[in-house]
């Protein structure tokens, strides 16, 4: 009996290493491991990669611009010539839907890259130095959080009045304050690994440590924080554009295609209100997908398991 | 408990305090502007450096920037929050008055999503990969990734469309006809709770599916209790803790969708004061929503903590 299964151990131990992977594989190895374990999310990094070619290469899909008005091809619905038909304007929509992707994409990953980096910072300084200084942040954070998104953003805009570079700083720093809680949590956890008392002891340097140390440890909820604030970057900018508040016309932004001053056109045309949100829809499903599956790869521990329950109904949620 | 209650009311009084500095300083950002407006707006003789200095005393922008909040915040403590710059209503007589729509949407809303997310929610944990599972579960991604001014557009151009049927905007005032005014509501709150409801059917599966995995579960069906009875009596209970916290954190998106919805149904609540607000820079009136917002949602949390500690004692005598 135990014969047989000594054999069995010693081969499944060599075999071992080669199924092991680090916290972050080699790209092509990550991407047999998406489309394998996590189709939907395979489907999901396939629309963010359309989205990006997209609004990327514009200019090149749809050479006219987002902007030329057509008067005689007024409302046109959808045809060989205008595949997702022209608005009041005679404007082309699927020429404004292309550069709206491209609009996207600059308002989406800079407000985002921005939202974590304020969420990078605001979380290593509260969660490793704490303190009084963790204190302060923490209660400017709760205070900051009070507030519905939407009202702080609409508030913001009031403030500094729309255009694009506003609603990128805006969106970067409210997602970036609420963010800096789930970093100051990896971060509290990163510090109470032993090599870090070990460093600390060896009088190693705060710069040596948290580069060393703490940031390596805080990359993968980094990540999957930045995924997911991807989406909330495009739903709340659409919301505002759709409010009038967000990215000011002829800017083709989808939340302001859909908007109230178009409203009475739309009972003529029903693609002007179906086409930008079957696009805004499509792309959120796409980065919540890939977001999940890139969670689920990179984070186990924020999949769930035993934690306590309001870090993670808070995590479920991204907030 | 009663401690616990007292714990929570002192721990609110900072966050208050932070959440008050928030709202000055955001909206106090731009004094100028104001001051330049109203002179342009009330035909004061053009810009005369006396003129604004008459302002500025009259409306208290004169004094150092601590003295005008601490002379705010004293005010608003005793529920003066100024006047209308346009209008010199009371900024509260004008929240009062559309704090109720707002507040209506807000609980027919949650009610609804907790009404369709409950039990999908625990049917999907109990027959776990089954079909009804997987449509409750696509249900769920589909509604967190299609946005709700899309969806509530989309309700209002279709039905007109198909069968000219357009959902009511006349708002009754529930006291005068209660079953007209639910009528005017149902097709927001609707709107709303199915967006919202998503996330908390999510939030419910996980919950059961950790709660049926547990000893005291298996007890139960060892016992040889019936289905009914180990799911609604013994899990149930326990998976709803977390679900209440994350209502919690639901009310401030609930009221970032109040905002759109009121907009789209031409409901006067506080989010169409707010927009209107903000497109005339009534300041005063700004300060005031964003302050009452906030209120609200610490207010909400107040609760929300107070029952989870009555739910689950080891909250209680936590930290």
């Amino acid at each position: 009996m135990n014969a047989s299964v000594e054999p069995a151990a010693v081969t499944a131990t060599p075999a071992r290493p080669a199924k092991r992977r680090k916290a972050l594989p080699k790209p092509l190895a990550f991407c047999a491991r998406l489309c394998r374990e996590r189709p939907l999310g395979a489907v999901g990094a396939l629309i963010c990669l359309l989205l990006l070619f997209t609004g990327v290469f514009a200019d090149l899909i749809a050479p006219q611009g987002y902007n030329a008005i057509n008067p005689i091809d007024r409302l046109k619905a959808p045809s060989a010539e205008y595949w997702f038909g022209t608005d009041q304007l005679g404007r082309d929509i699927f020429a404004r839907i292309v550069h709206g992707a491209r609009l996207s994409v600059i308002v989406a990953f800079a407000a985002t890259t921005l939202s974590i980096v304020i969420s990078a910072l605001l979380g290593i300084l509260s969660g490793y130095f704490g303190g009084r200084l963790d204190m302060f942040i923490q209660r400017l954070v709760d205070g900051w959080m009070c507030f519905p998104d939407l009202i702080l953003l609409i508030v913001a805009v009031a403030v500094l009045g729309p255009g694009t570079w506003q609603i990128i700083v805006i969106l970067g720093l409210l997602f970036g304050i609420s963010g800096s809680r789930i970093v100051r949590g990896a971060v509290l956890s990163a510090r109470q690994n032993v090599y870090v008392h070990a460093a600390q002891s060896m009088g190693a340097s705060s710069t040596r440590i948290l580069w060393h140390h703490i940031l390596p440890n805080v990359m993968a909820p980094l990540i999957v924080l930045y995924t997911t604030r991807l989406a909330a970057v495009i739903l709340a900018e659409s919301g505002l554009s759709f409010l009038g508040l967000g990215i000011p016309p002829p800017s083709p932004s989808w939340g302001g295609m859909l908007s109230l001053d178009g409203r009475s056109y739309m009972f003529q045309a029903p693609w002007l209100a179906i086409i930008p949100g079957i696009a805004l829809t499509v792309v959120v499903f796409g980065i919540n997908m890939f977001g999940d599956a890139l969670r689920d790869m990179l984070d186990p521990r924020m999949r769930g398991g035993s934690g306590r329950y309001l870090a993670r109904v808070k995590r479920a949620i991204g907030v | 408990m009663g401690a616990y209650v007292l714990r929570r009311l002192l721990a609110l009084i900072p966050t208050l305090v932070i959440a008050s500095i928030i709202v000055f300083g955001v909206v106090r950002l731009v004094p100028g502007d104001v001051l330049d407006l109203m002179l342009s707006e009330n035909a004061y003789s053009s810009n005369a450096p006396e003129d604004r200095a008459q302002l500025e005393k009259a409306l208290g922008m004169d004094k150092p920037l601590y003295m005008q909040y601490l002379h705010w915040a004293g005010n608003a403590v005793r529920g003066d929050l100024g006047e209308s710059l346009w209008r010199n209503t009371p900024v509260t007589e004008e929240i009062g008055a559309r704090l109720g729509v707002t507040l209506e949407l807000g609980i027919l809303a949650l009610l609804i999503a907790l009404i369709i997310a409950l039990p999908v929610g625990i049917f999907s944990a109990i027959r776990q990969e089954t079909l009804g599972d997987n449509l409750g579960r696509s249900f769920s991604i589909l509604a967190l990734a299609i946005p709700n001014f899309w969806l509530g557009t989309l309700v209002v151009i279709l039905p007109a469309l198909w069968w000219g049927w357009s959902p009511p905007t006349e708002m009754t005032p529930f006291f005068e006809d209660p079953i007209e005014n639910l009528k005017t509501f149902l097709v927001p709150s609707l709107i709303l709770g199915t967006s919202l409801s998503a996330v908390i059917m999510r939030m419910t599966r996980t919950m059961m599916l950790e709660v049926l995995r547990q000893d005291y579960i298996r007890t139960a069906w060892a016992k040889g209790l019936r289905e009914r009875s180990v799911v609604l009596v013994h899990a149930v209970k326990n998976a709803m803790i977390p679900v209440i916290t994350l209502v919690g954190i639901l009310v401030p998106i609930l009221f970032g969708g109040t905002v759109i919805i009121e907009q789209i149904f031409r409901l006067p609540g506080l989010g169409q004061l707010l927009l209107e607000a903000v497109s005339t820079r009534d300041y005063p009136i700004i300060t005031g929503v964003f302050l009452v917002t906030g209120v609200v949602v610490m207010l909400v949390n107040l609760i929300v903590d107070l029952c989870y500690g009555y739910l689950d004692p080891k909250v209680r005598f936590d930290r």
